[in-house]
């Protein structure tokens, strides 16, 4: 049995209750009771999610701009002011997804980017190789001193600004998407769940007192399982089920995250242009009784799918889902599931599902 | 919570009670729905369907995964509880008392040979290492 690698948060996730998983090699909580209380608890009102084991990598150097503008498929340039943060895809040459993380502008010398746990040795790897080629004078860091948790929830940021009074009037300015520099900690008004909140970078020593210091200040510890079920209702992609390799962003729903219009080159772009999607992912709301999960197969006029994510919506109190469908499957349209021996029907929706606080079906 | 010393086990996690008319009445454990977490859904098998024992003939899922049910002995399903299309959480509150189907079995002595409470626990022991 190989050893699981363990957050700076491991102890006190055991001491607050964590059933704890093997998630991708990494001992985390997967809930700390009922995974359905922390999702409404989320919706409702706020909690904390250990996310010290995503990576923070800091890249420097001169030309740290037009480097990014060549390696992501989402365009760097559109970040003019530092503390602006970018959704973006990260694509091989013929186009399909190594990764999908979150870019913040620090500085012309300084971008900071944040990736998946799971993919964070092959995206630096990666990130390396290419930088070796065009852009040599270029340092890449993985920033293993950071650690990370999200509070996310409708009183997410003011419960921050309790344990943290020193951010606030940096921070409450903040829109979506936007971050401040506050010394030791990072604030940014990102996250995960499809709730207003924080996603606060800091110190590893110092991430178990900020833990135990939000828990008294109200905060509730959540769990991954109701993590997906936010992020799933929220229409937010998960890196190896709703896309990885074998796919491209247009086929995952992430065609506003690409940048086709720009005369810039980026790496998977002519791949993209050449080979025009035929399908897309689309969301489903089970109509019968049932719940759907990842791999099954979707039955349609136009051809077969399949369901990428799927759960049960606690918002919603039905089953929901991110299918790959061919192109020719419309909103409105009721399609079939295949679900052990039956085929239950579901219908074609526009996602997202839920957010901030609020069923949107 | 301790497995109830009236009742008698399954390897597979169900639970098997014995009734005043033969009848037996089978649900999931308390392990079982605490491994599985909040219970959404609940699939019963048919009324009259002949089992065999160990056959798949219910499922449940909670919001992280669903879960095959396995006949404990063979015999034909009796009745199911309805209540469970509305509250399926109820398996997680109530284990021993949300049950899931009743058979009527071939064969009475196959319920004997089941698991006790102290075996059972055994399982779950081992289980856990």
């Amino acid at each position: 049995m190989t050893t699981l690698k363990v957050t700076p948060l491991n102890a006190a996730h055991r001491a607050m209750g964590a059933k704890m998983v093997d998630f991708g090699g990494w001992d985390m909580p997967v809930n700390y009771g009922s995974q359905i209380d922390e999702h409404h608890q989320v919706r409702n009102d706020c909690g904390m999610f250990d996310v010290c084991h995503m990576r923070v990598v800091d890249v420097n150097g001169d030309g740290v701009r037009a480097f990014l503008r060549y390696l992501l498929a989402n365009n760097a340039d559109k970040l003019h002011m530092p503390g602006r943060a970018l959704y973006s895809a990260m694509l091989r040459p013929d186009g399909h997804v190594i990764d999908d993380l979150i870019i913040y502008f620090m500085t012309e010398q300084w971008f900071r980017i944040v990736v998946n746990a799971g993919t964070a040795d092959k995206d630096i790897a990666w990130m390396k190789e290419q930088a070796a080629k065009v852009a040599p004078q270029l340092t890449i860091t993985s920033r293993d001193d950071l650690a990370m948790v999200a509070i996310q929830g409708p009183n997410a940021r003011a419960k921050v600004w309790q344990v943290l009074p020193q951010t606030q009037a940096a921070t409450e300015g903040l829109k979506n998407f936007q971050a401040a520099d506050c010394g030791e900690y990072y604030v940014a008004r990102t996250g995960y769940t499809g709730e207003d909140g924080f996603e606060v970078m800091l110190p590893k020593e110092k991430v178990e007192a900020f833990w135990y210091d939000l828990n008294k200040a109200g905060v509730k510890p959540i769990g991954l399982g109701a993590r997906d079920t936010l992020r799933l209702e929220a229409g937010m992609n998960l890196y190896g089920q709703d896309m990885d390799e074998s796919v491209g962003p247009l086929e995952s729903g992430l065609a506003w995250t690409v940048d086709l219009q720009s005369e810039r080159d980026f790496i998977g772009k002519a791949a993209l242009l050449a080979n025009p999607p035929s399908s897309k992912l689309v969301g489903l709301v089970l109509l019968d009784r049932g719940v759907l999960r990842g791999h099954q197969k979707i039955k349609t006029p136009h051809g077969e799918g399949e369901i990428t994510s799927g759960s049960f919506s606690p918002t919603l109190e039905k089953s929901i889902a991110l299918a790959r469908v061919p192109n020719g499957v419309a909103i409105g349209d009721t399609v079939q599931v295949e679900i052990r021996d039956k085929l239950l029907n579901a219908s074609v929706v526009k996602y997202p599902f839920a957010r901030n606080g609020k069923g949107l079906i | 919570m301790s497995n109830p010393s009236n009742l008698k086990y399954t390897a597979s996690h169900e639970w098997v009670k014995t009734e005043a008319d033969g009848t037996v009445t089978i649900g999931i454990t308390q392990h079982a729905q605490e491994l599985l977490g909040d219970m959404v859904f609940v699939e019963a098998p048919t009324v009259g369907r002949k089992l065999k024992a160990k056959e798949e003939c219910a499922v449940v899922e909670s919001v992280k995964a669903a879960a095959d049910v396995y006949a404990p002995i063979s015999g034909e399903v009796t009745a199911i509880n309805g209540d469970l299309d509305s509250s399926p959480e109820n398996i997680n509150s109530d284990p021993y008392g949300a049950w899931i189907f009743k058979m009527k079995p071939d064969n009475a002595a196959d319920v004997a040979a089941l698991l006790d409470a102290a075996g059972y626990q055994a399982v779950v022991d081992s289980e856990a290492h």
